[in-house]
């Protein structure tokens, strides 16, 4: 088992909130190795863009060979990925980075704006009681599909979905409990979660975003100060690409 | 029909390696690419001591390429030696180890370090537009290049091979400089110094502000600069700088390069160094070519 780079079959697109877009590709061999947290390598087809575009896994289905991802459109890349149907095919690398490890105690899943899609996978083979915490700046977006797996709570900055404020202040809110913390999101959340978690010593796996350029964990753009010296090049950075994308709060300095 | 290529009295079997810091030592790419397939594997640059690199963003899309600034964040020779060439040693392929320090004596350290390894050639990185010290100082001015040159040939076991760069205003001094230094052979071009802002965040797009450019939008800089270099100098040139397919590669090769390295292109392609060997097989193949030799250059 290893990383493939495939041109894949597009199942369908939908715009499912402003600038929100959900992908279903028919990628068999990805989906068959892809674990909750992983992510892919999309290839734009115009050749004046380069790089690919990092996006985390939402959902897999291994028996129909397809992955699903949840991504906003923030530049000239994604907006071209948006405007893809079914009709189209697209290039495709992964599965890349390492996922949650999964563990069988009760849980607190977070999510904050574009870090919400991997939570759903997650929580989907999450086999334990868990609660879910999912941060919007005001407009909501996949929650219908959480309930499905756990007891759902909000926050926005607007305060229009949910508890007014950080996915933290939900926690307090609602009082929600639990012994493993599992996040994606924006680095002020992830840097507030780790404090939060260290303070109450809860085990807290963190997903980090920084830019990439290979995906694979050559090039050494998308590092991120790690706590301990680092096996690669024996400093204190981790590679997101491949150490992570998923990190142990203890392991990442903010 | 003969792809192999003689640089500095090593033989790569086809023309074809990759550029310095794209491709780590080549295990991140073992996945998607036989590296013994690859004429040579040219390694991330590698100093005395651990260099923890630049603060991020480290990198920025350009329009037709990249800017990085990496920083050469690199592991320093000891675990080099210990698990690179390891890895390298058991590809039947060349290996070229880019040599990168702040100092004479740094490069001189790695240089040494290295003269017992089996290591091909030794690729001397003066060029690095992102590091502070050393680096490109030494690769701007002719005299210093002349000295470093010197100094490093001075100690090498191995062929030398000197890493130009583009911020200068005549490359063909430069090149001058380091055949009378007694390189044995050059590498150009590096990336060219530009520079990206933020209109969202009001701020450098890289965090080191000054990042390089490569990809496709500089390749008509690189051919033009190998062109200029072949013509003036006896050295072979290993040609890079936004090749991205064979078509590119040839331009290289015709140009006067000897070799051509991919760089860029690998992280949009990981397959893109074997489907460029491929691709200049089948057009000498459709062109009666039966010597790569006979391209090299061609173009007057």
């Amino acid at each position: 088992m290893s990383k493939v780079k495939i041109r894949a079959n597009i199942i369908r697109q939908d715009n499912i909130a402003t600038d929100i877009y959900s992908m279903v590709i028919s990628a068999s061999e990805i989906a068959c190795q892809a674990v909750p947290g992983q992510f892919v390598d999309l290839y734009s087809g115009d050749g004046s863009r380069l790089l690919p575009r990092p996006i985390s896994i939402c959902e897999v289905d291994k028996e129909a060979g397809t992955i699903r991802i949840v991504y906003r459109t923030v530049g000239k890349g994604t907006k071209e990925f948006s405007t893809l149907t079914s009709d189209h095919t697209i290039e495709v690398m992964g599965p890349l980075g390492n996922g949650y490890t999964l563990k069988n105690k009760k849980a607190i899943l977070i999510g904050g704006g574009i870090g919400i899609p991997p939570m759903l996978q997650l929580a989907k083979e999450l086999d334990c009681e868990k609660s879910i915490v999912l941060g919007y700046r005001d407009e909501e977006f996949l929650s219908d599909e959480f309930r499905k797996y756990g007891n759902v709570y909000m926050s926005s900055d607007s305060g229009s979905i949910g508890v007014k404020g950080t996915v933290l202040d939900a926690i307090r809110e609602y009082g929600i409990d639990g012994e493993v913390i599992y996040a994606c999101g924006p680095t002020p959340m992830l840097k507030a979660i780790k404090t939060y978690a260290m303070d109450n010593g809860i085990e807290a796996q963190l997903s980090l975003e920084e830019r990439m350029a290979c995906g694979i964990g050559a090039c050494l753009a998308c590092v991120c100060k790690s706590t301990d010296i680092d096996d690669h090049s024996q400093v204190k950075n981790k590679r997101v690409c491949k150490d992570g994308p998923v990190f142990l709060a203890e392991e990442v300095e903010f | 029909m003969k792809l192999s290529v003689d640089i500095a009295g090593v033989e790569l079997k086809n023309p074809i390696t990759v550029a310095s810091g794209t491709f780590g030592s080549g295990m991140e790419y073992d996945e998607f690419v036989d590296l013994s397939k690859l004429g040579a594997v040219t390694t991330k640059g590698v100093a005395n001591v651990p260099w923890p690199g630049n603060p991020t963003p480290r990198i920025a899309e350009t329009y037709g390429g990249m800017m990085n600034a990496i920083g050469l964040q690199n592991p320093g020779i000891d675990t080099f030696l210990k698990r690179d060439i390891p890895f390298l040693k058991e590809k039947d392929t060349k290996i070229i180890v880019n040599v990168c320090g702040k100092s004479k004596e740094d490069y001189i350290d790695v240089v040494e370090r290295l003269s017992d390894e089996p290591v091909d050639l030794l690729e001397i990185n003066v060029s690095c537009p992102n590091v502070k010290e050393g680096g490109i100082a030494f690769g701007q001015n002719p005299d210093a290049l002349y000295d470093i040159t010197k100094a490093v040939k001075a100690k090498a076991k191995q062929p030398v091979i000197m890493k130009l760069s583009p911020n200068v205003t005549d490359i063909t001094e430069m090149a001058r400089a380091a055949e009378a230094g007694g390189a044995d052979a050059l590498s150009l071009i590096n990336t060219l110094t530009g520079m990206k802002i933020d209109i969202n965040r009001r701020t450098f797009a890289v965090a080191n502000k000054t990042a390089g450019v490569s990809g496709p939008a500089i390749k008509p800089i690189a051919i033009r600069m190998v062109y200029q270099v072949a013509n003036a100098v006896k050295l072979p040139i290993i040609g890079m700088g936004g090749c991205m397919c064979a078509e590119d590669a040839l331009e290289f090769i015709m140009a006067g390069a000897t070799a051509v390295a991919v760089g860029t292109a690998n992280f949009n392609n990981p397959y893109a160094t074997i489907e460029i060997i491929d691709g200049i097989q089948k057009y000498m193949e459709t062109n009666h070519i039966d010597d790569i030799h006979e391209l090299i250059g061609c173009v007057k």
